[in-house]
């Protein structure tokens, strides 16, 4: 493949992401009705928070060519978690939430970087397992939540941005950080690209992976406790439902490659983004769901098609 | 390098003595896991080990088998197909609308498109070489559209009249034994025998162990993996268009989370998700597994959460005493 022929293909796998948000949000504009309005703006904000924050964990954890299926049951736990222990307060009912997340983190963690499982394995047993726990732990039930602080944090805004999206925002920047300007953001690439060389230079690879699967842990239950505080109750049963699937739709369609090595951030907030507006338009202009769900297919495999570039050069 | 195709042992890394051990241990760790299960099953409750709860168990069994048979070649030969509890669920559906127009229609406008499913997953992987997970995650999202689209958004149940000859397929008893549970039986046969007695199920276990090895050999690497796709499509659309005739009924909502039920009965098995290695009787024994779990916890009124909860330790459980095996007999 000469270099003049490859050029648009990469250009394309580097920003075909943020191309299509820009062409879809300019046909938004122009041909459907009530998109431009801040009211609708923060609706597929809020909308597209709790899959965001899960993105950015699942970003981390693809970039060490891994993957977590189970943040989905984890954001359940923590959903279940917070009605138990809201009597004590506001923040020790979320830290809890949290603690149970980055538990959940560390038993994946272990299972793959100290015993040496693979990554859809280890965490599919907590996909199947945590969302029985957390229904356990809360009995089946769905509970409201009622907690005056915790209502806020679902449904106020401060200079007319909802906590929520703020939240999210803040994550995302973190996040950001994280990869571009620490240490462990360098070894986190290193492992991912090459794991036996990381090793042979003596990074600790073992605590990477485990640090990399507590983070996208306590993400998740960031996202649990979102979520619940958005829907005013916690529901186990239901929350996070599919997640796992929503949140590598938007790592890869952002033009992360499954095969490590590669962390993109912004790409993956860019390709949350684009699969919400995708929906957010088809139901607008009164297409059904299963249209929403074969546009959004087309969309994975195109994203994944030239990506293929990259390792085929 | 004729050695490979001639004995599959070598392939699937049973050559050595060592080796051979920690493949009886895996297979026995999942045999004593079965055993003890049903030990606690045959205590805790009087009825476990009666003629109708055993026949209960094993057509339970059969539409989970047929589809993992399906994910055990997928998986053998280095890949991984998320897509087959949409495609069990659309199987389903198909069978139910098509029978209106006779049996043969109803089987074949569900096998046709199931397998049309696997086929495009082969295809995008074997020859757009992109991953296997992503391309049946693709796959996974545009069947169950396809599915809503077909059944205005989920809303309509289609029913299979009782008489018509696809019905009695899932419902009917041969010695006792349900008609899916025999297919079962067959199709793993013919599975066993594919894998281990032809050109092809080598290539399977080939391509699994080394795809560049097996592209060196000349083994036909793009077929084969396109081969293993539309098994898999083909034996989900099949197992969905019997559950669906078992139940009289294309029921929309069943199939989500299937694939993981159908990845996770392989691994405990003893298949590796890296491939290269496997057996249908695994499979076989990691569908029992699940299944008698199930009976455990319904016949003792303990609800699905407890029972998830289980199922995940037994994964953990199953994976670890494989990969403890394996790499004790590495060292």
């Amino acid at each position: 493949m000469t270099a003049v022929a490859a050029q648009p293909r990469v250009w394309l796998r580097d920003n075909g992401v943020y191309a299509a948000l820009v062409l879809l949000m300019a046909y938004d504009l122009v041909f459907t009705e009530n998109f431009a309005t801040v009211s609708n703006l923060n609706t597929q904000l809020v909308q597209v928070a709790p899959v965001l924050i899960v993105a950015l964990g699942m970003a981390l954890v693809i970039g060490t060519e891994g993957v977590d299926l189970s943040v989905g049951s984890v954001m359940a736990i923590a959903a279940a978690i917070l009605p138990l222990y809201l009597g004590y307060g506001l923040l020790p009912a979320i830290g809890l939430a949290l603690v149970a997340g980055a538990l959940c983190g560390m038993v994946n963690g272990t299972l793959v970087a100290v015993v040496g499982i693979q990554p859809i394995v280890a965490t599919l047993a907590l996909l199947v397992g945590g969302r029985g726990l957390a229904l356990v732990l809360a009995d089946g039930q769905l509970k409201d939540i009622r907690n005056p602080a915790l209502l806020d944090l679902g449904a106020g805004k401060a200079f007319g941005v909802p906590y929520v999206v703020l939240i999210a925002v803040l994550l995302t920047v973190l996040v950001f950080l994280l990869v571009r300007y620490t240490t462990f953001g360098r070894q986190l690439v290193a492992t991912g690209g090459n794991r036996s060389a990381s090793e042979l230079a003596g990074l600790p690879v073992r605590r990477v992976l485990m640090t990399t699967y507590v983070i996208s842990g306590v993400l998740a239950a960031v996202a649990g406790v979102v979520a619940t505080a958005r829907l005013t109750a916690s529901d186990p049963s239901s929350v996070g439902n599919l997640y796992e699937l929503a949140a590598i739709t938007a790592v890869v369609v952002g033009g992360t490659p499954l095969s490590g090595g590669r962390v993109r951030v912004l790409g993956t907030v860019a390709g949350a983004l684009l699969m919400q507006l995708i929906t957010a338009t088809l139901i607008k202009h009164d297409l059904p769901d299963s249209t929403a769900q074969i546009v959004q297919a087309a969309i994975i495999v195109v994203a994944v098609y030239l990506q293929r570039s990259r390792t085929a050069s | 390098m004729t050695a490979v195709l001639t004995e599959p042992s070598v392939a699937s890394g049973r050559s050595t003595g060592r080796e051979r051990l920690a493949g009886l241990a895996q297979r026995r760790g999942s045999v004593v896991v079965l055993a003890l299960l049903v030990l606690v099953a045959s205590l805790s409750f009087d009825r476990f080990l009666t003629v109708g709860n055993l026949q209960n168990i094993a057509i339970q069994s059969s539409f989970l088998a047929i589809v993992a048979l399906g994910m055990t070649f997928v998986i053998i030969s280095g890949g991984i197909d998320l897509s087959v509890g949409s495609v069990f669920a659309l199987g389903g559906v198909l069978a139910a609308y098509g029978i209106q127009w006779g049996s043969l229609v109803g089987l074949l406008l569900c096998l046709v498109p199931c397998g049309a499913i696997g086929l495009l997953n082969g295809m995008l992987v074997a020859y757009g070489r992109l991953a296997p997970f992503i391309v049946t995650l693709a796959t996974l999202l545009g069947a169950r559209g396809l599915l809503l689209a077909i059944t205005d958004e989920g809303a309509t149940t289609r029913l299979m009249p009782r008489d018509a000859l696809l019905t009695s397929l899932g419902q009917d008893t041969f010695l006792g034994l349900g008609i899916p549970v025999w297919i079962t039986l067959v199709l793993f046969t013919a599975g066993i025998v594919v894998l281990q007695r032809t050109g092809f199920g080598h290539s399977v276990f080939a391509v699994g162990g080394s795809r560049e090895a097996a592209t060196l050999m000349g083994l036909p690497v793009a077929r084969t993996t396109m081969v293993v796709y539309l098994v898999s499509g083909l034996t989900a659309g099949l197992a969905g268009a019997l559950a669906a005739a078992y139940s009289a009924s294309g029921v929309t909502i069943v199939g989500e989370g299937l694939e993981l039920e159908a990845i996770a009965a392989v691994v405990i098995g003893g298949t590796l998700l890296s491939g290269g290695r496997g057996t249908l009787i695994g499979t076989l024994i990691g569908v029992l597994i699940f299944t008698v779990v199930n009976s455990i916890f319904t016949q003792n009124n303990l609800d699905t959460s407890t029972q998830n909860i289980a199922k995940g330790v037994i994964i953990v459980g199953a994976v670890l005493l494989q990969t403890l095996t394996t790499r004790r007999a590495k060292t």
